[in-house]
C-alpha cells in the first residue's frame, strides 16, 4: 500500500549515455503503471532505479512518500519479477518463494502457510518440489510471480514479464497479473513494449521516447488524443495513417496535391486517422469532407477483420475493415474519415 | 551431437598415434611395470641379489608407522593447502569480482605466480620465513609468535602449507573468476531485492551456483597437494623436523633414493599409482558432468 512518485529523474551511465533524461510520474496508491517505449527508450533503466539495482543521477524516486533514492533493494520492500524470471537454479520451487520470506525472519509457520496459499492461488502446489530447471516457460513465469506476491511487498515491479511466453499463454497471465493485482491491491510498474499489453493492464500509461515521456494519462485517453506522432505510432494497432500537408499560397493539400475537404487548424502540417476509423466508400461516391480516391494493393484477411493496404494521394495507408473483405488487390475504391476522427500534428510532430 | 570423423585408411590413423603411444609406453607404461615388479623383489643389502617375495614389501610397508605417519602428514598437507588455496583464492576473486577499475590488470597480476617453478616458490618461502635471516620470520617473533620451522614440525607444516597453496592460488582464482562471471547478475539482484545483505547473497546464492568449479578445484588442489609438491618440501623442509613434513611422494624418494630400500620404495609408488587412478577416476566421473545448474 504505497504511492510512487519520480520527480525529474535522471540516469547517466558511465561512459556518457543519458539513458533517462528527466522523467516525472507519480502513481497514486494502488494502481498499475505501465512504461511503454521502443526499444533502448530507457524503460528498464527508469524500472531499475526505483528497484535501486541502479544509482539514480538526479532527481528523487520516493516509495510511500519517503525518498529512497539512497536505500538499499535490500530495505525498500518491492519485489521484482525479471524478464528471465531469474529463479535460484538451485533451489526448489518452494525455497524460491521462501527465500524473501526467510531472509525477512518470517516465522516458518507463516512461511509455510503463505508459500502454500499463494501457490495454490497461481496452481503451482504441485510443483513445490522441482527444481526451476523442470519448469516449462510458463511455470517458471509463475514461480517468478508466486516469489513477488507472497512477500507482500509495497511495490511490485515487472521487466517484460510475459515476453517470452507464446501469445496465447501471454494473453492469459497478462488477465492474470491485472486480476491478482487488482485483487491485491499493490501498487505497481509495468514494463513491456507490446501496446497491448500497455492498453490492457495500465491504469496509467506512460509512453516513452528517448529517455523522456512522450504523454503518460488514462490508456484510452492516449489513444483518442495522442500528443505527438511519436505516440500516434505507437500507440494502437495497427498505426495510425500520417500523411504529410502541403501548403502552396496558403491552400492545404496532401502529398499529391489533392485538395482535403476539410479545414485544417492553422499549424497543423501532419494529417492522422486510424485504420479503424477509415470508411471505405465506392470510388465514385459523392460525399463531403475527408475522402481520398485509393487503389487496394493488398488485403491481409485476419478473421474477424480484414486489413486493406492502399495506395492514397501519394501514400500508403491501411484501412481496417470488419469481417471478410471483398475488395481485391487492384480495386479502385475511396477512403474517408469523419472530422472528429481526424489528428493534426505541427511541424514539431505535437498535436494541435 | 556433432558426426564422426571416419578415416578411409586404415594403417594412417596408427601411424598418426604412434609417437604419442611410444612416449607413453617408455616413460609410463614400462616405468609402472618396472615399479610393479620391483616392488615384489627383495635385494641384498648390498644390491647383489634380490629375491621375489609377492607382497611381503606392501605388507611391511603398511604395518609401518612410519608409512602410517606420513599417511597422516599427506592428509593434513593436502587438506590444508586445498583450504587454504581455494579460501584465499575465492576470497580474492569475489574482491576481484567487485573491482571496477583496471580489473584486467588485477587479474593479470594474480597469476604470475603460477609460473613460479615448485622449488623456487619454495625457496621464497624458505628465505622469507628462515628464522636467523628471513624478512617475515623476524616480524613474526616481534609478534610474540614463537617461529622456528627448523626445529618445531608444526611450524614446518606451516610454512610448506603457505608455500604450496601460494603457488596454487594463482589457478584457483583464475577458476573463481570465471566461475563468478558465470553466474547471472540478475540472479544476485532477485536476492537483493528479496532481502538478503550481501553476505547473506553470497553464502546462499554465490557460494552453492560455484559448486561446480569447487568441487573441481578441490579434486585439482587434492592431486597437486598429493604430488606436485615434491619440489617444495625437497626446498624448504627436506621432510623435516624429524618426519613431520614428510608426504607419501617424498617418502618414496627418501626411502628409494636416499636409504636405497628399493623394494618398499616401489611398493610405496605402487600404492601412490593406485591413489592416483582413484582421484583420476573421481575427477572424469564427477568433474566432467556433475554438478551443474541448467
Ligand atoms: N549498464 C549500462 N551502461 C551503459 N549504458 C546502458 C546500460 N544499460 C543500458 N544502457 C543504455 O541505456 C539506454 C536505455 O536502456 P534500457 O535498458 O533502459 O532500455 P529499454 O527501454 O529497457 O529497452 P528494451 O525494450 O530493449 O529492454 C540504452 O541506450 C542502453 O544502451
Ligand atoms: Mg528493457
Amino acid at each position: 500500500m504505497a504511492t510512487v512518485d519520480l520527480k525529474d529523474v535522471k540516469k547517466v551511465y558511465a561512459g556518457g549515455i543519458e539513458a533517462v533524461k528527466g522523467v516525472s510520474i507519480a502513481i497514486p496508491d494502488k494502481e498499475l503503471c505501465v512504461l511503454v517505449g521502443p526499444s533502448g527508450c530507457g524503460k528498464s533503466t527508469l524500472l531499475r532505479m526505483i528497484a535501486g539495482l541502479e544509482a539514480i543521477s538526479s532527481g528523487t524516486v520516493s516509495i510511500d512518500g519517503k525518498v529512497v533514492n539512497e536505500i538499499s533493494p535490500t530495505d525498500r520492500d518491492i519485489a521484482m519479477v525479471f524478464q528471465n524470471y531469474a529463479l535460484y537454479p538451485h533451489m526448489k520451487v518452494y525455497d524460491n518463494m521462501a527465500y524473501g520470506l526467510r531472509n525477512r525472519g518470517t516465522p516458518k509457520a507463516e512461511i509455510d502457510s503463505r508459500v502454500r496459499s499463494t501457490a495454490k492461488v497461481l496452481e503451482l502446489d504441485h510443483l513445490l518440489d522441482r527444481r526451476p530447471r523442470e519448469l516449462s516457460g510458463g511455470q517458471r513465469q509463475r514461480v517468478a510471480m508466486g516469489r513477488a506476491i507472497v512477500r507482500n511487498p509495497k511495490v511490485f515491479l515487472f521487466d517484460e514479464p510475459l515476453s517470452n511466453l507464446d501469445a496465447k499463454l501471454r494473453g492469459q497471465m497478462r488477465v492474470e497479473i491485472k486480476n491478482l493485482q487488482r485483487s491485491l491491491g499493490v501498487t505497481s510498474v509495468y514494463v513491456t513494449h507490446d501496446q497491448l499489453e500497455a492498453m490492457t493492464l495500465a491504469d496509467i500509461l506512460v509512453v516513452m521516447n528517448a529517455g523522456l515521456v512522450e504523454q503518460m494519462g488514462a490508456p484510452l485517453d492516449i489513444y483518442e488524443k495522442p500528443a505527438s506522432t511519436f505516440v500516434a505510432s505507437f500507440i494502437g494497432a495497427p498505426p495510425m495513417n500520417l500523411m504529410a500537408l502541403g501548403r502552396d499560397g496558403g491552400q492545404p493539400h496532401l502529398a499529391d496535391g489533392a485538395k482535403l475537404g476539410v479545414e485544417p487548424p492553422a499549424a497543423a502540417t501532419t494529417l492522422g486517422f486510424r485504420p479503424e476509423d477509415a470508411l471505405v466508400l465506392p470510388p465514385d461516391a459523392k460525399q463531403g469532407g475527408f475522402v481520398l480516391p485509393a487503389v487496394v494493393e493488398a488485403v491481409e484477411p485476419v478473421g474477424a477483420e480484414s486489413f486493406l493496404h492502399c495506395a492514397a494521394a501519394g501514400s500508403r495507408i491501411l484501412v481496417r475493415v470488419s469481417g471478410r473483405a471483398t475488395a481485391k488487390p487492384g480495386d479502385k475504391l475511396a477512403v474517408a474519415a469523419n472530422s472528429d476522427k481526424i489528428h493534426w500534428f505541427d511541424a514539431s510532430g505535437k498535436r494541435v | 551431437m556433432t558426426p564422426r570423423v571416419v578415416f578411409p585408411n586404415r594403417v594412417l590413423p596408427y601411424l598418426l598415434v604412434a609417437p604419442q603411444l611410444a612416449i607413453t609406453l617408455v616413460f609410463f607404461y614400462w616405468p609402472a611395470g618396472q615399479a610393479l615388479y620391483q616392488s615384489m623383489l627383495k635385494e641384498d643389502p648390498f644390491g647383489l641379489r634380490s629375491k621375489f617375495v609377492w607382497f611381503a614389501n606392501f605388507e611391511k610397508v603398511l604395518s609401518d608407522p612410519a608409512y602410517m605417519n606420513s599417511i597422516k602428514v599427506t592428509t593434513v598437507f593436502s587438506l590444508a593447502t586445498a583450504i587454504v588455496a581455494m579460501s584465499v583464492a575465492l576470497l580474492l576473486a569475489v574482491m576481484a569480482d567487485k573491482v571496477v577499475r583496471g580489473k584486467g590488470i588485477y587479474r593479470t597480476l594474480m597469476i604470475w605466480p603460477y609460473a613460479v617453478a615448485p622449488a623456487i616458490a619454495g625457496m621464497l618461502f624458505l628465505f622469507m620465513f628462515n628464522p636467523s635471516i628471513g624478512t617475515l620470520a623476524v616480524l613474526l617473533r616481534k609478534a610474540g609468535f614463537a617461529w622456528d620451522p627448523l626445529l618445531n614440525g608444526t611450524d614446518a607444516m606451516m610454512l610448506v602449507v603457505t608455500a604450496a597453496a601460494w603457488k596454487q592460488i594463482s589457478y584457483n582464482f583464475l577458476f573463481f573468476v570465471a566461475g563468478l562471471q558465470a553466474i547471472p547478475k540478475t540472479l544476485i539482484e532477485a536476492a537483493a531485492i528479496d532481502g538478503a545483505g550481501e553476505t547473506k547473497r553470497f553464502w546462499t546464492i554465490i557460494f552453492p551456483l560455484l559448486a561446480p568449479t569447487t568441487f573441481f578445484l578441490l579434486v585439482i588442489n587434492t592431486t597437486y597437494a598429493f604430488f606436485d609438491t615434491f619440489g617444495i618440501i625437497h626446498a624448504v623442509t627436506g621432510g623435516g623436523p624429524g618426519k613431520s613434513t614428510e608426504t607419501l611422494v617424498y617418502k618414496v624418494y627418501n626411502d628409494g633414493f636416499v636409504n636405497l630400500i628399493l623394494g618398499d620404495s616401489a611398493a610405496q609408488s605402487v600404492i601412490l599409482m593406485v591413489i592416483v587412478i582413484a582421484l583420476t577416476a573421481v575427477q572424469f566421473r564427477y568433474v566432467e558432468k556433475k554438478v551443474h545448474y541448467g
